[in-house]
């Protein structure tokens, strides 16, 4: 992606004095909190977008959660209706890809000890969500956004001049001291991901062996997509070495963070 | 603030140089930390801001245990400089909105640090609520310090749920810009 950066001179204005506004929501089983500068964060543009935001994290909840017993997917797996969204098939065609790419790393299809095979993309969904969620607030001219949904982080800047445009300062989670940032990362456009044991315990499946992935730390990526990014940390957390190696073949963009 | 911090500062190099003298000999941890001590706090005593009050107030924490023939004459002294600090105290401040209800914050303040947080006011909405905010809530403000200071604006970490974010260095955040 190219950013025109618009010159400084000395004769420029000074840069527009943006304020600050927050919402948070309790969605897909995490709270996603959205963040916003602006030279006046109350425009109804603004709310309205942030609005349409939580919407989308919302419906695809009801297309593609693994809690919720009415969801298409669980519905679809439960042989309860032959009609979904969709969101069920993009996700299918991209947990696909994302094996493809990451080697196995990454795998949304897992056995279950009677020999059937579920499919279950939560690895993904929460990353591809939140990014598509983005896209919404990205349209909002004069704008610089960031979404935070438990642990994955996306930012961006909707269409004006970028030079006056604010970067954000994500802390990364310091996976053995709870409530303390080990590190800081900069951004204006794009994501970071992290995958750990710090929150909930275990919860990744290494796909080779069918076993949680134990271990202490986390690893964290940051690239230009939040749905990618949010694939390589967990593909990375089941095997860093493998997961650096491939990423630097095949998404150079992306870099890793292991703590 | 600055008198104080001032006041402060030479009365702990001033007894950090008391201190070197028979710290050095006995012990060589404390006697390194007091030494270092000395020269920044002899250079810094006019002019240096709290960062170097706070390291010094906890220099003499340290030292002042230590078990040589001069602790009692150490720890009198020093007594004598950290009760009279008039920046000790017990304070509470204003009971705060949250969109979780309206929390209170009591600190209380020794040598210049914050020694001890309790909330006397927290939402009790539900039962649910009240199991959180027991342990999340003293979490928290501790959070919030750390996160104003270094400025985050998001946090990446490990996967939390809903309940795990109330006490999650984001839900400090948010918290300051909702």
């Amino acid at each position: 992606m190219i950013t025109a950066e618009i010159p400084v001179t000395p004769a420029a204005p000074p840069p527009p004095v943006l304020a600050r506004r927050a919402w948070v929501e309790h969605v897909m089983g995490t709270a996603v909190s959205i963040h916003v500068r602006a030279v006046e964060p109350t425009r109804p543009d603004l709310e309205a977008a942030v609005a349409r935001a939580y919407a989308h994290l919302r419906r695809v909840d009801e297309v593609l959660s693994t809690w919720r017993a009415d969801s298409h997917l669980l519905r679809l797996q439960h042989g309860e209706t032959d009609e979904a969204h969709a969101w069920v098939s993009d996700v299918a065609e991209l947990s696909l890809e994302a094996e493809s790419r990451t080697d196995g790393l990454f795998r949304a299809w897992r056995s279950r000890p009677g020999g059937r095979t579920v499919f279950d993309p939560t690895g993904l969904v929460k990353g591809w969500a939140v990014a598509g969620a983005g896209a919404h607030l990205d349209v909002v001219p004069e704008i610089a956004w960031s979404i935070g949904a438990g642990g994955d982080v996306a930012v961006g800047v909707g269409p004006g001049p970028s030079a006056a445009a604010p970067s954000w300062r994500i802390g990364i989670a310091d996976p053995r001291q709870p409530g303390r940032v080990a590190d800081v990362v900069t951004l204006r456009r794009g994501a970071v991901a992290t995958s750990g044991a710090a929150e909930r315990g275990g919860h990744v499946v290494d796909p080779r062996t069918g076993t949680p992935v134990r271990r202490s730390g986390s690893v964290t990526v940051v690239g230009p997509d939040l749905t990618w990014a949010d694939i390589w940390a967990t593909a990375a957390w089941v095997d860093q070495g493998t997961a650096r190696r491939l990423m630097a073949a095949r998404d150079p963009q992306y870099r890793l963070i292991a703590l | 603030m600055r008198r104080i911090t001032t006041w402060l500062l030479s009365t702990v190099s001033a007894l950090v140089l008391l201190f070197s003298y028979h710290t050095s000999t006995s012990s060589t941890t404390s006697g390194v930390v007091a030494l270092g001590d000395a020269t920044t706090g002899g250079a810094a005593s006019t002019q240096d801001p709290t960062a170097d009050a706070a390291t010094e107030s906890d220099s003499t924490d340290t030292s002042e245990p230590t078990p040589t023939g001069s602790s009692s004459s150490g720890s009198s002294s020093s007594g004598s400089g950290t009760s009279g600090d008039p920046t000790d105290g017990t304070f509470t401040g204003d009971a705060v909105m949250t969109r979780f209800g309206a929390v209170q914050v009591e600190i209380t303040v020794h040598g210049g640090e914050i020694t001890e947080s309790a909330v006397t006011q927290v939402p009790w909405s539900d039962r649910k609520d009240q199991q959180i905010n027991s342990y999340a809530v003293p979490i928290l403000n501790q959070e919030a310090v750390q996160a104003q200071s270094a400025g985050i604006d998001m946090v990446s970490g490990a996967t939390y749920t809903s309940e795990g974010y109330i006490q999650s260095l984001q839900s400090a955040i948010d918290q300051a810009n909702l």
